[in-house]
């Protein structure tokens, strides 16, 4: 169950894997996402799926945690211990002519899925993709496969545009005047600049949000976030929004709640790395 | 029979709150047999009409004085897929013990004590046979909590094959995430899933239904009829301002890492946060249940309720334990605004009530005095119930819900589908754990009878 066919390092911090799981596979599409725990004492992350093949799913993600880290560190043939879904309501990919695509670093692994599905539906895909760096970027073939415009940006200037995704964006905003819709997907703070960005132009825009959660069926509350005054879960609700909506302050705070412990966590997880390191020699 | 009712043994309260080991032991055989020899065989038996599932409790309480352990448990067993939890958490002085016609003389006959003594003197002294697989019709039971078990063991015993979906990777339900390892050892839950697995029933986790596979297609796949126990899982919030600083956690959440992820222990990874003051708002179990683990995991704590001391809605035992493990109670209070610095949770500001006419609920209403409280505190925990699970209601076309997501269904559980039956929290809105078992017994019947005219 749950083994992992395929395994590849996308970057220095970003891994994509190909799980068997038949039951996600037949039912997942654009937006959802799993719940996976790697091993027995291991927390329950979500992680959305990127993608999916004969009876797998692909999973896209950086090593920034505890759990994570485990999870890098498993190979072709290991397996996951646990893993449910395809949670989350699916992201509303029907019925655009043109749409903007924004991915931020890992987010990109999100966001071509549902730049692949709008496109499978007709509708003309413009895609934004930045990252911190060069050798960070990721997924740009299959970017280019499902894109009819392609724009990159690094912090840095490395590749691509120099500066955030919001130049290009901003400059397509003045430029094209039928895009239906922008889909934002990366870290907070960018899709906050994404709302704030396609607001005074009144484009439908779409965030999906990445809170912290446990079951990923509406039982903790902890994935909850405000939108448009009202308390939303993004397990069961989401993980999807409309980012003129999301109080995006308050999800950057709250995705902080567990920011001592999961520091802690990681020098665990380190110092345990080197000493088996240092034991194997 | 002038022999007053036997106590059984506590953890001393400055011990307890340093672990997270069961409470309340129980009886030894000698206590158990003197225990139920002050039972007096009235003929009205209200014990077992106050009961639920309607335990033979005269009957097996008779066989526990005459000594014969293993038949009592068979008797319990016999309309009680689960004695080992429902001695330790049933709310037995509103049931079988608040009817006892004891009481008249000194007090009730520790029901809840023996049901308790013979389900672990069965598990001590018997292995469990191993899992089978049976033959026989197809039942999908969705949801492994005490509605779903309960229903699960009865079509077994009925001759169904059974299988019950959780979404969780552990089965249990409410008995692994909600309530806390001193009140019900995880282990005793585990062993009540071998009994059932022993008698037949399969367990398929990691199974959301409604997203993982539909109602429909578990028709499709062979099963003749679906029982619902999805349980009420979804936390009410206290809807004031500052509720999403950090610091403000569901019972439910707070309890998930505690209980199913094992957050107190050592080697789990799961964060939890570690309050210096924590506010508890709510007076049911789970309200003491997440104030329990709190003290554990070296916190002080203030449970606030907005109604007074009698109208606490939680199990007697639990309040006078969790008083006892030093959790200080602040009553006629209503939580009014999170305050906080940084987005971090400074306190709780609460209006004083005072309680006015009785409610729909009969208890009496609590209103506002117009004065306003300050309690200081790090960590708030709302404890104000739960409504049912939303996820079905969003993916099953045909279902009937109600105003709260309640899944409409009659008296056996019928819903508006044909051959989907449900029971439990998912129906009622949160209740008890025997309630549930309750419903879920009722509805394989209602089940049976509806595959027999099939």
């Amino acid at each position: 169950m749950n083994r992992i066919i395929r395994r590849e390092q996308l970057n220095e911090n970003v891994v994509r894997i190909e799980v068997e799981a038949p039951r996600i596979a037949a039912k997942a599409q654009a937006g959802q996402f799993v719940i996976l725990r790697v091993n027995a004492e291991g927390e329950r992350i979500p992680l959305t799926i990127a993608g999916t093949g004969e009876g797998t799913i692909r999973l896209i993600f950086q090593t920034v945690g505890s759990a994570t880290m485990t999870l890098a560190e498993l190979q072709e043939g290991d397996e996951i211990c646990d893993l449910v879904g395809p949670l989350g309501t699916p992201t509303p990919t029907k019925g655009y002519r043109r749409a903007i695509v924004v991915g931020g670093g890992v987010g990109c692994a999100i966001a071509l899925p549902v730049a692949r599905a709008l496109s499978e539906r007709g509708t003309e895909v413009i895609s934004v993709v930045g990252f911190r760096s060069r050798a960070l970027v990721i997924l740009e073939e299959e970017f280019k496969e499902v894109s009819k415009q392609r724009y990159l940006t690094t912090d840095d200037g490395t590749a691509g545009e120099q500066g955030s995704v919001c130049v290009p964006l901003q400059r397509l905003l003045e430029s094209e005047k039928d895009i239906d819709a922008v889909f934002a997907i990366g870290p907070l703070p960018m899709m906050k600049f994404v709302a704030a960005a396609t607001r005074p132009y009144g484009v439908k825009t779409i965030a999906s949000m990445n809170p912290i959660m446990i079951d990923g069926t509406g039982m903790c509350g902890c994935c909850r976030v405000t939108v448009g005054g009202e308390m939303k879960f993004a397990c069961v609700d989401g993980p999807d929004f409309d980012a003129h909506l999301i109080d995006f302050d308050e999800a950057i705070s709250r995705n902080k709640t567990y920011l001592c412990f999961e520091n802690e966590a990681r020098e665990r997880h380190c110092r345990l790395y080197r000493k088996q390191v240092e034991d194997k020699q | 029979m002038t022999q007053s009712r036997h106590t059984m043994s506590v953890q001393e309260p400055s011990e307890r709150i340093k672990n997270f080991q069961e409470v309340v032991g129980g009886y030894q055989e000698n206590e158990a047999i003197s225990e139920a020899q002050r039972c007096l065989h009235c003929k009205a038996r209200p014990c077992t009409s106050g009961c639920p599932v309607g335990v033979n409790i005269p009957d097996f309480v008779k066989k526990v004085a005459e000594g014969d352990f293993e038949e009592a448990y068979r008797i319990v067993r016999e309309t009680n897929a689960l004695p080992a939890v429902c001695g330790r958490v049933c709310p037995q002085e509103r049931q079988c013990e608040g009817r006892c016609v004891r009481n008249k003389m000194d007090e009730a006959v520790s029901i809840g004590g023996l049901e308790r003594f013979v389900a672990d003197y069965h598990m001590a002294h018997s292995a469990v046979p191993a899992p089978r697989s049976v033959d026989g019709r197809r039942v999908a039971v969705v949801g492994s909590g005490p509605a779903g078990l309960s229903c699960a063991g009865e079509l077994s015993r009925l001759g169904y094959r059974v299988t019950v979906f959780e979404a969780l990777h552990l089965a249990g339900g409410v008995l692994v995430y909600g309530i806390p390892q001193f009140r019900l050892p995880k282990e005793i839950v585990r062993r009540e899933l071998e009994e059932l697995r022993s008698q037949g029933v399969e367990f398929v986790l990691n199974a959301v239904i409604g997203r993982t596979e539909t109602i429909e297609e578990l028709f499709e796949e062979g099963y003749e009829a679906v029982f619902l126990g999805t349980g009420a899982g979804l936390p009410n919030f206290m809807h004031v301002p500052g509720e999403n600083a950090r610091g403000v956690f569901s019972a439910n959440e707070y309890l998930t890492r505690i209980n199913l992820m094992k957050a107190y222990t050592e080697n789990a990874e799961t964060p939890i946060f570690f309050g210096k003051r924590v506010i508890v708002v709510g007076g049911g179990n789970v309200a003491m249940d997440a104030a329990r683990c709190a003290r554990r995991l070296g916190s002080e704590v203030t449970v606030v309720y907005r109604r007074t001391e009698e109208e606490l809605p939680a199990r007697r035992e639990e309040i006078v334990h969790a008083k006892e493990e030093g959790i200080a109670f602040r009553f006629l209070l209503g939580p009014k605004e999170v305050l906080t610095e940084n987005d971090e949770v400074r306190g709780l500001l609460c209006a004083e009530m005072r309680l006015g006419e009785q409610d729909a609920s009969g208890r009496r209403r609590p209103i506002p005095t117009g004065n306003l409280v300050t309690i200081e505190a790090d960590c708030i925990i709302p404890a104000l119930g739960t409504s049912p699970n939303p996820l079905l209601a969003r993916t099953t076309k045909g279902l009937v819900f109600q105003q709260h997501g309640e899944i409409q269904a009659d008296e056996d559980g019928r819903t508006a589908l044909e051959g989907v039956f449900a029971g439990g929290d998912a129906v009622t809105g949160a209740a008890t754990v025997i309630l549930a078992m309750g419903a879920g017994r009722k509805a394989a019947r209602a089940i049976h009878s509806f595959l027999k005219q099939k």
